[in-house]
């Protein structure tokens, strides 16, 4: 019953937040927002059971992420364009709410109709549980001697998926430091030649 | 940066804790939630809110750019490092039962070596974002 009116509760929430993020035009607290709606999404992970799920979504969601986006905003300017001082939008080219209505409405309806074939939250014989999590469950202690399953699935039983989660995340911090990295420069003098040897 | 005595103090109290915190989950993951990518985000939380009440020349002088390209990739090369290892030992990539005596013992130091793999990168890719991003604005 208390987790029935804790699920209604966060996902009131997350729908207000999402709201409050379309309806606002002031960049810096939409950043915000994104932090609760990741920390409300974190609360509902716990409430689901999945705490390592949790503890990644409130760290990066709403920790790294957020202050990724600020120090974005610090770059860029913290409004949208066309709404400097005026709330309202003017009608600058002919908009048509209509199509893209259509688009949302049809593919809500299908995302909709296809949750009536997704077996139930927790249900023992859904596909996802009668697979390989059952081997997990019943041989991670005597396979690995790890009681958190999810660190033994992760590291061990699916080495290699998580090897290739890294390499990912490697390759966007070389992505990134190709695109905006380098050093700074200090001097005007200076800029070539260091620039020269960051791309050696 | 202007001087505030509140936050200095208030984070010099922080930082300590958060990154004992990070360590904590890198080390316990194998027994609470939590594993080397947990970690390494929490570890590089630390450093950003250093950065960010101290400035960002302060905070590259403690993990210097340079630094963190290495770590960046010493973290993956360990990860696939211990697949190399085990390939040698005479097992499949990635099959962290022949490293120790026991199959339990394997297992337990391949995981251990492999989360850490995956902290360092995860870490120091963190901090080459936000260096990058907020090293940006500034001449």
């Amino acid at each position: 019953m208390i987790d029935i009116l804790i699920n209604v509760t966060l996902l009131a929430f997350l729908a207000i937040t999402s709201v409050a993020i379309l309806r606002m035009t002031n960049l810096f607290a939409i950043v915000m927002l994104y932090g609760i709606f990741s920390l409300l999404s974190a609360g509902l992970f716990v409430v689901m059971d999945a705490p390592d799920v949790a503890f990644t979504e409130a760290a990066v969601g709403a920790g790294i992420s957020t202050v990724l986006m600020l120090a974005t905003l610090a770059l860029t300017r913290s409004r949208k364009r066309g709404h400097e001082g005026d709330y309202e939008e003017k009608p600058s080219r002919a908009h048509r709410p209509w199509l893209p209505l259509a688009v949302v409405g049809i593919t809500g309806t299908a995302l909709v109709y296809g949750t009536w074939d997704i077996p139930g939250f927790g249900d023992p014989n859904a596909p996802a549980q009668t697979h390989v999590a059952r081997y997990y469950i019943e041989n991670t202690m005597s396979d690995t001697g790890v009681p958190n399953m999810v660190t033994a699935v992760l590291a061990s039983y699916r080495g290699f998926d998580t090897l290739g989660e890294v390499a990912v995340v490697f390759t966007a911090g070389v992505a990134v430091l190709l695109l905006i990295g380098g050093r700074r420069p200090k001097s005007g003098a200076k800029v070539k030649s260091e620039g020269g040897e960051d791309e050696a | 940066m202007k001087p505030n005595l509140i936050l200095h103090v208030v984070s010099k109290f922080l930082i300590p804790l958060i990154i004992v915190f990070a360590l904590y989950v890198q080390f316990h993951g194998d027994f609470g939630p939590g594993g080397g990518f947990q970690a390494g985000v929490i570890f590089s939380a630390a450093i950003i809110l250093y950065a960010l009440v101290f400035g960002l020349d302060a905070a590259e002088k403690i993990i210097p750019s340079h630094v963190l390209r290495i770590l960046a990739s010493f973290g993956l090369l360990l990860y696939a490092g211990v697949g190399v290892v085990t390939l040698l030992l005479g097992a499949n990539y990635l099959d962290y039962s022949v490293l120790g005596s026991t199959q339990i013992a394997g297992q337990h130091l391949g995981i251990l070596l492999v989360e850490l793999g995956v902290g360092i990168t995860v870490a120091a890719v963190m901090l080459i974002l936000y260096f990058a991003f907020a090293g940006r604005g500034r001449t």
